[in-house]
């Protein structure tokens, strides 16, 4: 029979591989796509709210986008759409929000406490660790080149 | 106008073709392929160049979740302008909290209504 | 052991009395629908979770065989059963309603075929009259165990299979069935170094030819032997490495070879490399093979399911899969 080494190379070499133009292009459209409803938004509310700066809108344009992911999973929408997009759903703040609301409810058998707000951050989890970690990492040598200079 | 709405496509839609390709080169996880995305937001922010794409793309690269990552880089750098050292520690979750209580109150919400389905 | 190196030759032919399958909505719209016993319309089977709804499936898997050969769990004297789930949660449930004795089975997706190995034995033995052994696997319990919650938005890699949702059960006797069980090989673990858990078909291949080229030697049989060679979950891209490994061996067995993960999905139903699951094996022994066995088009086929023993754990701290295929082989009596 084949060596562990032979096999490995031949499961390298012959393994199906996934449709590279297919899934690119799949990406590449959904993903400016829900850009461009966030862009769409955030106009919207800057007619809507004259005068409003730049990171008020970030953050209703952020929250709005949250809540249509949250909804598209809670109606079992965002996953299918996932399956054909795969990064494109998964880089937007929606795909953030479908992390987070997904083991939500997946876990919503395992009752409140234990189930859906223990398991919320199951995915999302490193997201916010790095994100906040690295935030303060960035904050803190802001300060010290400041103090050196 | 439509201007701006062709360059958040295009630029949005480029983030994410990235994030495919390192799908399918990495077989990477989503959640490693966001927290990936946030630390170059962050990068981005803390060097100074994340505006510079905003001005041009708007949307097309907030809205991915490097959009994220640079209002956490922010809000730290503003953070300590405004607080001091202090300012490191709370200004990134200060600016990104509009993002997280939502993602949060919003997860809560829809798993008290809708049950996770199984798919065919 | 008394048929050679692995391999358990049973001296009094343990019957293969009857056998039931029933699988979810999904299965029930690939090819092979029309031999399957029950079909769900809704795989939650209206139950709180899925966990409940596949214990049920177990269950009536269990109560089907037995009702299918006119008996009732009085005259059953052992349920071996397993699933894929962390202690086995489902199948002891469900013997904890049947008030039958159990005996609990795991190997991953090959835990049917262990599963008739013990039922076997016990038989030839004469230890027991009558086992009842049962696998079941359920989609969305296995997936939020081994993977993600069901509405993440992921794509499904290439490699990746797509897990049963079934149940399947052989009743076992002593006597009253043209169908026996003849011999079975039981498998060592193999690793041959696959670490992707969305490519089990390629760590379990290994498993696979290990324990047909054993049971080849062991038995002194050709390929042409068996009308089929039936593996159970190794799906498109296994079954090719399979065959492969085989082939360097010097061992022919593309022509009779089948895969029961590869046959239970249609092309079209997006499962990229077909079926998996402990009860992938089950449900299509159950129904497709056992209905040919019975109709006489098959006389002696050979099913080997395979499985991977990996655990979330285990893939995190980076560990390889290893494997195990059992072989157990069936025969039809002739009658003169």
């Amino acid at each position: 029979m084949l060596s562990k080494t032979e096999y490995l190379l031949l499961d390298k070499k012959i393994a199906p591989k996934s449709k590279e133009g297919r899934t690119l292009l799949l990406a590449f459209l959904v993903g400016g796509l829900i850009c461009t409803v966030g862009q769409g938004v955030s106009d919207l509310f800057k007619l809507a709210v004259p005068g409003a700066d730049q990171k008020l809108l970030g953050e209703i344009t952020s929250s709005v986008m949250i809540f249509l992911g949250a909804a598209l999973t809670g109606f079992g929408l965002y996953d299918r759409i996932g399956k054909y997009a795969g990064a494109g759903s998964i880089v937007p703040i929606t795909g953030f929000a479908n992390s987070v609301v997904s083991p939500a409810m997946e876990y919503r058998s395992e009752g409140m406490i234990f189930g859906v707000m223990c398991k919320m951050f199951v995915v999302a989890g490193p997201i916010i660790v790095s994100g906040v970690s690295s935030s303060i990492v960035v904050g803190l040598i802001y300060w010290l080149v400041g103090v050196l200079k | 106008m439509l201007g701006v709405y062709l360059r958040v496509f295009f630029v949005g839609g480029i983030v994410c073709l990235i994030g495919q390709l390192l799908i399918n080169l990495t077989k990477m996880t989503s959640a490693k392929i966001l927290v990936t995305f946030l630390l170059l937001g962050v990068v981005l922010e803390a060097v100074g160049i994340f505006d510079t794409i905003r001005e041009f793309a708007q949307a097309g690269i907030t809205v991915p979740i490097t959009g994220f990552g640079s209002t956490l880089a922010k809000g730290a750098i503003e953070g300590v302008k405004e607080d001091g050292i202090v300012g490191a520690l709370t200004g990134g979750m200060k600016s990104a909290a509009a993002g997280l209580s939502a993602a949060i109150f919003f997860g809560f919400l829809v798993s008290l209504i809708f049950k996770a389905r199984t798919k065919v | 052991m008394n048929g050679g190196e692995q391999t358990i030759l049973f001296e009094n032919k343990p019957r293969v009395l009857s056998g039931y399958s029933i699988v979810g909505p999904k299965e029930a719209m690939g090819p092979l629908d029309p031999y399957f016993h029950k079909r769900l319309r809704k795989d939650d089977f209206g139950q709180k979770s899925y966990e409940k709804a596949e214990c049920k499936l177990h269950m009536s898997a269990i109560s089907g065989a037995i009702i299918a050969a006119g008996l009732t769990p009085k005259d059953i004297d052992v349920n071996i059963g397993g699933d894929l789930l962390n202690q086995i949660i489902t199948s002891s449930f469900s013997a904890r309603e049947l008030d039958i004795a159990f005996v609990g089975m795991y190997s991953a997706c090959s835990t049917f075929a262990q599963a008739l190995i013990v039922g076997a034995t016990l038989i030839d033995g004469g230890y027991v009259c009558r086992a009842a052994c049962s696998t079941s696997s359920h989609f969305s319990t296995a997936e939020r165990q081994y993977r993600y919650p069901l509405e993440l938005g992921t794509q499904m890699t290439p490699t990746s299979q797509w897990t049963v949702t079934g149940a399947g059960c052989t009743l076992l006797g002593k006597e009253g069935s043209n169908i026996f069980v003849e011999s079975a090989t039981v498998g060592k673990v193999v690793d041959f170094g696959i670490s992707d858990a969305n490519n089990m078909g390629a760590a379990m291949a290994p498993a696979a030819a290990k324990t047909v080229e054993q049971h080849l030697k062991d038995t002194g049989r050709e390929v042409d032997y068996y009308d089929y060679i039936v593996t159970g979950d190794l799906g498109i891209y296994g079954s090719r490495l399979f065959l492969e490994l085989l082939e360097s061996e010097g061992i022919h067995a593309a022509k009779n070879h089948k895969d029961c993960g590869e046959m239970i999905y249609d092309k079209r139903q997006r499962c990229p490399q077909g079926g998996s699951g402990a009860g992938c094996s089950s449900v299509v022994f159950n129904s497709y093979f056992l209905h040919h066995m019975r109709a006489g088009g098959i006389k002696r086929m050979l099913l080997v399911p395979t499985g991977a023993l990996l655990s979330k754990l285990s893939s995190l701290q980076g560990e390889t899969i290893p494997g195990i295929a059992n072989a157990v082989s069936f025969a039809v009596e002739e009658t003169c």
